[in-house]
């Protein structure tokens, strides 16, 4: 054996074996990866209707869409007064109520905590909105956080009105 | 190894061995050399390997009656208890069997932890034994899932939901996880199957956690080197399994106390309601035996260092070889570690009420001073108590302080203050 390391014939042809190698394994182990991802018959479970003519205001009702439960509420004016009455600047996830609610009266949003994902409780908490009770997450009238380990305001999913009785989530 | 020169003594043993030397094998570990001055800590490998061959034998029977589908999970353990011959008995035993299994590893660790076992050269032992513990972990916590109480669902939820605070990828990960955009049919089944799986990695590796052990064989007490087999040593059988089996008896009380007198006691009652993915129980709380962990987790303000730190108190673990720099083993040696063991058991048990409590006022305030301490405790303080302590003299082997005197390592002590 020489001192220099030459680069051989065979050298190029173990490297080349090897970066083969992985590829097939890569190729082989994916479906074995993919197939965990959400499925066909779960995506496309992807949008519901709501029915959301008999909702009086001040009450809200809990739907359930891929899974999640996700908060429909009729806001009283207060509610939403209070919702607008705040320094946006100041808030841990800065986010204008109106860009929140497209139709002020109505807050639709997912009703998952934002630090674990439990369920948060409505009309409870020091901002009047909701408050999780797994680890003390405090969320405003419009689903903003204000105290907690919860990093994020309550996600608001993709909706629209099909007809004013009628919102379709998704 | 003592015994590469085992001959069996009929021919057909000697043929067999000839071609698989398993008599070869089963000789060595009758007569493996083992320190006599072990204590009844050392008993809690023998337990844990009957809590695991338990789980697994209880956990195929169940698998039987267990139908792993989201509307039938719940359905399907009731009738395990109700209408299965004996269903009551194994479930129970099983349940029971988790909360057993990490009472004999918690010993355990601690057991290695009070005489330096994790030390060189048995640095891959702790290891792999570290590894075994992060199955059980996860095998636990799947297996907590599997009857779809609300316990379990938002158990799984909560847990499933750490890895969404992973920066860029946390969404994409929490959703391969759950198969879906929430935890729901996809998670519940492939958990059955992960739990179903685990437990016969965890044997396999309880396979190469005896074959690393039996390498350098046992630490002991006094933590010195032995030569083996010599005076400081018995042999395997007769000693230590008579030992071994008495402590296991005196374990199956605990255990079936449990089983049949409070068979409830360590779980949660909100397990018997249906999971129900709208409403959240008023106050989570996982099995025990994470706790310590989950007041870590909470008690750091921030979401993703919360979940750092959660981790990296068990990966600190793994470390801890390289992390205490004292030459000396055992704790009997170390006046000052041996104090501050104390203080960590402590410590882990407070850290372990912490997690069982809301997480707000004073109870948050002692957490985060008990999370504090659990990190200072492995990365400050062992690595600089270990340079500067000033240990007892170590005797140079287990028999010559007894016969010069005392079996008692009080008197141990003693005896070289004279020097």
């Amino acid at each position: 054996m020489s001192d220099e390391k030459k680069v051989q014939r065979r050298d190029f042809i173990f490297t080349a074996s090897y970066a083969l190698g992985a590829v097939g394994v890569g190729a082989a182990v994916w479906p074995l990866i993919d197939q965990m991802n959400p499925d066909r018959s779960v995506k496309a479970l992807a949008s519901t209707e709501v029915d959301i003519s008999s909702l009086e205001p001040g009450k809200s009702i809990t739907v359930l869409w891929r899974g999640k439960p996700v908060f429909i509420k009729r806001r009283t004016p207060e509610e939403i007064a209070e919702a607008r009455d705040v320094s946006v600047e100041n808030l841990p996830h800065p986010e204008k109520d109106e860009d929140r609610a497209k139709n002020p009266e109505w807050l639709v949003m997912l009703g998952i905590c934002t630090h674990l994902g439990c369920v948060p409780l409505g009309d409870k908490g020091e901002y009047n909105g909701w408050f999780c009770p797994c680890h003390g997450s405090h969320y405003d009238t419009s689903g903003r956080i204000r105290k907690g380990p919860a990093p994020k305001n309550l996600e608001i999913p993709k909706y629209e009105f099909v007809n004013s009785n009628t919102i379709k989530i998704g | 190894m003592s015994n590469h020169n085992y001959v069996p003594s009929s021919k057909l043993g000697k043929w067999f061995n000839d071609r698989l030397p398993l008599l070869t094998l089963s000789a060595h570990l009758k007569e493996y050399p083992t320190p006599k001055n072990l204590n009844y800590w050392w008993t809690f490998g023998g337990i844990l390997t009957f809590c695991l061959i338990t789980q697994i034998i209880t956990g195929v029977v169940l698998g039987m009656h267990y139908v792993a589908h989201a509307d039938f999970a719940f359905d399907s353990v009731e009738h395990i208890m109700r209408d299965v011959n004996y269903g009551w008995l194994i479930r129970y035993v099983h349940a029971n069997g988790a909360s057993m299994f990490f009472l004999a590893v918690y010993i355990h660790i601690f057991r290695a932890l009070y005489y330096g076992s994790y030390k060189s050269p048995r640095e891959v032992i702790w290891i792999i034994g570290m590894i075994i513990y992060l199955l059980m972990m996860m095998t636990a916590f799947m297996g907590y899932v599997l009857p779809w109480g609300q316990m379990s669902f938002w158990g799984a939820t909560v847990i499933t939901n750490l890895f969404s605070a992973i920066p860029f990828f946390g969404e994409g990960i929490t959703n391969w996880l759950w198969g879906g955009y929430a935890v729901d049919k996809p998670t519940l089944t492939r958990f059955f199957s992960l739990h179903y799986l685990l437990p016969f990695l965890i044997l396999g590796l309880v396979i190469l956690h005896i074959w690393a052990l039996h390498v350098p064989g046992n630490n002991n007490p006094i933590g010195i080197e032995l030569k083996k087999p010599s005076k400081d040593t018995v042999p395997f059988h007769p000693y230590i399994v008579i030992k071994d089996l008495f402590a296991l008896l005196l374990f199956l009380i605990v255990f079936a106390f449990f089983v049949f007198y409070s068979p409830n006691i360590l779980g949660h009652s909100d397990n018997y309601i249906e999971a129900n993915p709208m409403v959240t129980p008023a106050h989570i709380v996982p099995e025990w035996y994470l706790l310590p962990f989950y007041a870590i987790l909470r008690s750091v303000p921030d979401k993703l260092l919360g979940v750092v730190a959660m981790f990296a108190s068990i990966f600190i673990l793994v470390v801890l070889p390289w992390l205490d720099t004292s030459k000396i083993r055992s704790a009997i040696f170390r006046p000052i570690y041996k104090q501050l063991y104390w203080i960590l058991v402590l410590d882990v048990i407070i850290l372990g009420y912490m997690g069982a409590m809301p997480a707000e006022g004073t109870y948050l305030l002692i957490a985060r001073a008990a999370t504090a301490y659990y990190f200072i405790h492995f990365l400050i303080i062992l690595p600089i108590l270990g340079k500067k302590e000033k240990t007892l003299p170590v005797p140079p082997n287990i028999t010559d302080p007894v016969l010069g005197g005392s079996s008692n390592p009080q008197m141990v002590k003693k005896k070289e203050k004279y020097i």
